[in-house]
């Protein structure tokens, strides 16, 4: 990991804090992440994880705290106070989400290729041949085979539309991609196929990444750092390797320790 | 001050009453405020059903003057049913001149077609609109057109047309095909074809767009861009027939195709009957 102080962190939490009602959803959640970082937040089901994905990401508003975001250009800026343009202008260029339902984030009623352009076009792209140049770049890169540019997601199945996802995030170049749950619901061959893939696309574009996953295994193969939440609030974390093999809270020990043998 | 000299005693001048006239007034001089924007109005029940011209009566209504002249048309032609209903009506409710000519008429209300014939400053076109947003098959709900609209969010417009090259080989849209007007809103010019669009940008004539289901007035004032949209290797292009028009033998004109037997023998004529009486 690079030095930190050649740079400043990409993006920064500062105790956010968000409820719905009287119940926490999430608690007083600080950290930094650094360019070229992935971040892991497990925890079990209804623990917080995606609230606070969403409040990182400028989905929800936290009811306090701040997140900041170093921008490509325009230096740091707060994220939720930023106009709603600015914010809608930063997730579709500078940032990524993958959901953990591709349905969620696809257009299912047009071809893979437009799915892939539509970022293009959002900023400006008027011509066809270039963004489908892109498109079928795109779909190689996640190994969609080039006959199937100009179907449907509806056509495609679980693995390629999660695929298909990750590549209309990822065709604006981000610096920064938010996932939820990328590889739920999809069987293991499946999900593997997925995982090397991630990695490979991290690796080689220098992405950041802060990943959602209630799968332990996920999270040791693509993050570099982990945090562990119970109950909306960050229990415990530290680099993924030494979260894993060496858990100090109990509930870590314990969700280590539930892992399947297999 | 209403006009108390009312045909037969029954409605006030031109059918609506004056505070009505003077919201939908309003919102016109918004909507030319901001070209291209959908103004909210309050629309009125009228004596014809949805789909039939409620919006463009409305507006027509709220603008007409006794030293007005009317003309109507539905696809062109001045003498089908709608048209003539309607010119009838403005006719009876607002004791206007009406005719046919094209140069002759202060407005020209119209239904899928901007007359051939090219208008001037001073002529006002008020359109019959069923769909005034753009987005709508593309976005469903209506507060995200909004914000689209807001906030220039237009991507999704252009995935559509890209959508239709990768299916048709080319943008297969040919009426109601989406412009951008001033450099700033997408507008649906209305089912016209899109034949007629050129005659949109930088015209001389005002136009008014009034859409009564969905209570939404839009404009474009004279002289102002309006362009229409496309890729730069797939630029926007007009129908263009091999034949010409078996009465006026116009090549210029939009064309409308006639079986005219039962050997299935095809004869193609103007759509816009004025322009195409003039020329015989």
């Amino acid at each position: 990991m690079s030095a930190p102080t050649l740079s400043s962190p990409l993006l920064s939490a500062r105790n956010v804090t968000k409820r719905f009602g009287g119940r926490v959803a999430c608690q007083d959640v600080s950290f930094d992440l650094w360019p070229g970082e992935v971040l892991g937040i497990v925890g079990e089901s209804g623990s917080g994880k995606t609230t606070l994905l969403n409040c990182l990401a400028g989905r929800l508003t936290p009811d306090e705290g701040s997140v900041t975001y170093e921008t490509a250009s325009a230096g740091a800026v707060d994220v939720h106070r930023l106009s709603e343009a600015r914010r809608r202008l930063l997730t579709r260029t500078e940032w990524g989400f993958v959901n953990q339902d591709a349905r969620e984030g696809l257009r299912m009623g047009v071809s893979a290729g437009a799915n892939i352009g539509e970022r293009l076009m959002a900023v400006g792209a008027r011509h066809y041949g270039e963004i489908r140049g892109s498109a079928a770049d795109w779909l190689a890169r996640v190994e969609i085979d080039a006959d199937r540019l100009d179907d449907r997601p509806t056509t495609f199945s679980g693995g390629m539309r999660q695929r298909l996802q990750i590549a209309r995030n990822l065709v604006s170049g981000p610096r920064l991609v938010f996932m939820d749950e990328p590889t739920g619901g999809l069987d293991v061959s499946v999900q593997a196929r997925i995982l090397d893939l991630l990695r490979g696309l991290v690796e080689h574009l220098h992405l950041s990444a802060v990943l959602v996953t209630h799968d332990l295994g996920v999270a040791r193969l693509l993050t570099h750092r982990l945090m562990v939440m119970q109950g909306g609030a960050v229990i415990e974390d530290g680099l993924t390797d030494q979260v894993l093999d060496d858990p100090q809270h109990a509930y870590t020990q314990m969700l280590v320790a539930s892992i399947l043998p297999v | 001050m209403p006009d108390t000299s009312i045909t037969e005693g029954a409605y006030n001048y031109a059918y609506l009453d004056e505070q009505t006239k003077r919201m939908i007034r309003r919102a016109i001089l918004k909507a030319v405020a901001v070209p291209g924007y959908q103004v909210p109005f309050g629309g009125r029940e009228m004596p014809l059903p949805y789909g039939w011209g409620t919006g463009g009566i409305q507006v027509t209504a709220a603008i007409i003057g006794r030293d007005d002249t009317l003309k109507v048309i539905d696809q062109g032609a001045d003498d089908t049913t709608n048209a003539v209903s309607i010119r009838r009506f403005f006719a009876h409710v607002a004791d206007v001149a009406t005719t046919t000519r094209t140069e002759e008429a202060t407005i020209i209300q119209t239904r899928h077609r901007v007359p051939e014939t090219p208008l001037k400053g001073g002529q006002i076109l008020v359109f019959q609109v069923p769909i005034p947003e753009p987005l709508r098959m593309l976005e469903p709900r209506e507060t995200e057109t909004r914000t689209l609209h807001a906030l220039s969010e237009y991507g999704v417009m252009q995935v559509s047309l890209y959508e239709s090259i990768a299916r048709h080989g080319r943008i297969s849209k040919s009426y109601n095909y989406p412009v951008q007007v001033n450099g700033r809103y997408i507008m649906s010019p209305s089912p016209i074809p899109k034949f007629d669009n050129p005659k949109l940008d930088r015209s001389p004539a005002l136009q008014l767009y009034g859409a009564g289901r969905e209570k939404r007035i839009y404009a474009v004032p004279p002289y102002t861009p309006v362009k229409s949209l496309d890729f730069d290797d797939h630029p926007f292009e007009i129908e263009r027939w091999n034949e010409c028009c078996a009465f006026c033998g116009s090549t210029e004109s939009f064309l409308d195709e006639m079986i005219v037997d039962d050997a299935g023998k095809r004869l193609f004529v103007c759509s816009d009957t004025d322009y195409c009486e003039g020329r015989r």
